[in-house]
């Protein structure tokens, strides 16, 4: 990276004083404002910062966030590596990841769906990651449709490997645009985004589990070499050997994201023996799945920004005796629409205590009252705790599930915990 | 599809195709206002490989993207069973891309033309920005007055034929074209608030039941009845 231009140079190196004055001032943790600085001074940076590296593009609706840690994680094995941990998943934070570790031979970064085509010219990554597609605030995000076509037309156009989840029709179908591929069964538990040929638009069909086809014009699910069998915890690698996952990470939709971490690192060379242990280290990503501890009480922090996303963590919640804080917002990063609320059902919830707050907590009570859930309306996590331990002092544990500003504002009041 | 004809059916068009966005709220709120005075419901799920039943009491339309609303208008149009039904006297809540699919024609990806069910007089084509945010309305006196609030989210612009009169006159938002939102015809109901109308106005969902089931009793004000409030005061 020594040989970077000398402008290039000093747009990095603008970008990392960025950073850190953003993070001395205590403004945010940098990743932003960083790239932003060094974008200024050289727009073509991305693709400078990226020559002689061997990246990893991630993206999908839900748990880009946690697959591109896995990945991270997996791919040390073979020394240090340039990721975008932040989160911060568009071209300026990109640019900080990269910027942050001249050095670092490898790399894999976090990518906004939007951007990934843009990203992919840009950075010619040797490997695109896609997990899965579904509804997502809407009333800025692109329909998805369209997203997965241009997915697949930047992947036409691209050397990259693609490691995809196949049992995800639109996702399939992008990824079906490039010249090599490695299918994982990674399973899909929201349908209602994929009942029509991403190709055709006619009606799939989709049985038995996890195959689909469409009727129409014959587009089908790409068999897959990689799958996970959730009851046994285990992941089945392309050579049929079954190994334990025993994740830190809880539930299903983790279970996935190992799996295709696992395969990823299979890209660059390193065994499944090798990265598994690696993955199983991590028990929490930027405050998901972290447990803090108030009034005594262990409260676990899940987010969820989308129906697909509630569906996951609701699968992942504790046994009915533990109660259940749910927390909305509708804030830009949020979506300012809450109607995607209607798209969930709560009524899996009736057999919980049940506690609802946020900003928009008043379209969260009608639609637990409409599932017929009873509920109590909180103001905050440590009140609602109190008022838990006050009636019920034999409770240990509080699950909470949070969309995404609501959940930054209580990783906050807990520290910004990790 | 029950034949007891003291059970209220409710019929979902097309979740496959006209589901974007939180719409199966509207089945949700009708049967649980129907069920609060003992009238008893049934909500038929009705895909886009199935026909069209012509018994149902309220049909409903949800929202869609370009390729499954085109698909939509062209099954409904040779199924026949929605215009049928309306024939019949069944009511109709049609939103967003539904709404469109319900008029005389609407405009494709490229704002060519395509022909609509037609059981409501309106003709939609494209706008130049998309309309997105909170909208407000106030209804016309002849079905309820009030007033009306919910979510936007479309590029469609929409112009009444002279058998069709505006559901409202937009306070907030765009609608069919900045003036008024909305429009009905009869029995059959189109609007733009997209996804779950009926659960922000309950009102709304009670004029929908009352045109099948007859006058109502009021129910005791609730979370729909705070919700509506607390939208229209967060937006004007």
């Amino acid at each position: 990276m020594s040989e970077l231009p000398l402008r290039a140079q000093l747009a990095s190196a603008l970008g990392k004083g960025a950073a850190s004055l953003s993070r001395a001032a205590r403004r945010g943790d940098g990743s932003v404002i960083g790239g932003r600085v060094a974008l200024k001074v050289e727009p073509g940076l991305l693709g400078k910062l990226s020559r002689g590296r061997r990246l990893t593009l991630v993206s999908a609706t839900n748990g880009k966030t946690t697959t591109t840690r896995l990945i991270a994680s997996a791919l040390r094995e073979l020394g240090d590596i340039a990721t975008n941990e932040h989160g911060a998943n568009m071209p300026t934070g990109h640019i900080t990841a990269l910027a942050a570790k001249p050095e670092a031979r490898n790399g894999v970064l976090e990518t906004d769906e939007k951007y990934l085509p843009q990203v992919l010219e840009a950075t010619s990554p040797a490997v695109v990651v896609l997990m899965n597609l579904s509804r997502d605030q809407m009333d800025r995000a692109s329909e998805i449709n369209l997203l997965a076509k241009k997915w697949r037309e930047s992947l036409q156009k691209s050397e990259a490997h693609v490691v995809a989840n196949a049992d995800d029709p639109l996702v399939a179908w992008a990824g079906l645009g490039a010249r090599h591929a490695t299918w994982v069964s990674a399973g899909q538990r929201w349908k209602e985004d994929s009942w029509c040929c991403p190709d055709c638009g006619g009606h799939l069909k989709r049985e038995p589990e996890p195959h689909w086809e469409c009727p129409e014009c014959g587009l089908a699910r790409p068999e897959a070499t990689w799958s996970v069998d959730n009851d046994a915890d285990v992941v089945i690698t392309p050579d049929g050997q079954r190994m334990k996952l025993d994740l830190g990470l809880p539930g299903g939709a983790n279970r996935a994201n190992a799996a295709i971490a696992m395969a990823t690192a299979v890209t660059y060379g390193i065994h499944p023996k090798q990265s598994l242990p690696r993955l199983r280290e991590i028990r929490s990503v930027a405050g998901r799945y972290t447990s803090v501890v108030t009034n005594g009480v262990e409260v676990r922090l899940l987010l969820a920004k989308n129906p697909a996303g509630w569906l996951e963590s609701f699968a992942v919640l504790g046994p009915p005796r533990i109660p259940v804080i749910l927390a909305v917002n509708a804030q830009i990063p949020d979506g300012k629409d809450t109607s995607w609320l209607w798209d969930v059902d709560y009524s899996v919830l009736g057999d919980r205590r049940v506690f609802v707050m946020g900003e928009r907590r008043t379209d969260l009570a009608l639609r637990l009252e409409t599932d017929g859930v009873a509920f109590d309306v909180g103001d905050d996590v440590a009140g609602v705790v109190t008022r838990i331990k006050a009636e019920q002092p034999e409770i240990t544990k509080v699950d909470v599930i949070a969309n995404y500003t609501a959940f930054q504002q209580i990783r906050a009041a807990y520290g910004r915990v990790q | 599809m029950s034949d007891d004809s003291s059970v209220l059916r409710i019929v979902w068009i097309y979740p496959d195709l006209l589901s974007t966005y939180g719409d199966q709220g509207n089945a949700l709120i009708l049967r649980r206002r129907a069920e609060q005075r003992g009238i008893r419901t049934e909500v038929v799920y009705v895909y886009s490989s199935d026909p069209v039943p012509v018994e149902g009491d309220i049909y409903l339309l949800g929202g869609g993207e370009d390729r499954p609303q085109n698909l939509a208008a062209e099954r409904l149009r040779s199924d026949g069973g929605l215009k049928r039904a309306t024939e019949r006297g069944a009511a109709v809540l049609a939103v967003c891309a539904g709404y469109q699919i319900i008029g005389e024609s609407f405009g494709d990806d490229d704002d060519n033309p395509l022909p609509g069910v037609g059981i409501l007089d309106i003709r939609s084509g494209r706008g130049e920005t998309r309309a997105v945010g909170e909208i407000v309305a106030e209804v016309a006196p002849e079905v309820g007055g009030g007033t009306i609030t919910g979510f936007e989210n479309h590029q469609g612009r929409t112009a009444l034929g002279p058998s069709a009169r505006p559901l409202s006159r937009t306070l907030l938002g765009i609608g069919n074209d900045g003036s008024t939102e909305g429009a009905y015809q009869g029995n059959v109901l189109g609007t733009y608030l997209h996804g779950p109308a009926l659960p922000r106005n309950p009102a709304l969902a009670d004029l929908l039941l009352s045109i099948r089931v007859g006058q109502l009793d009021p129910l005791p004000a609730s979370w729909g009845e705070r919700l509506h409030e607390e939208r229209i005061a967060a937006v004007m």
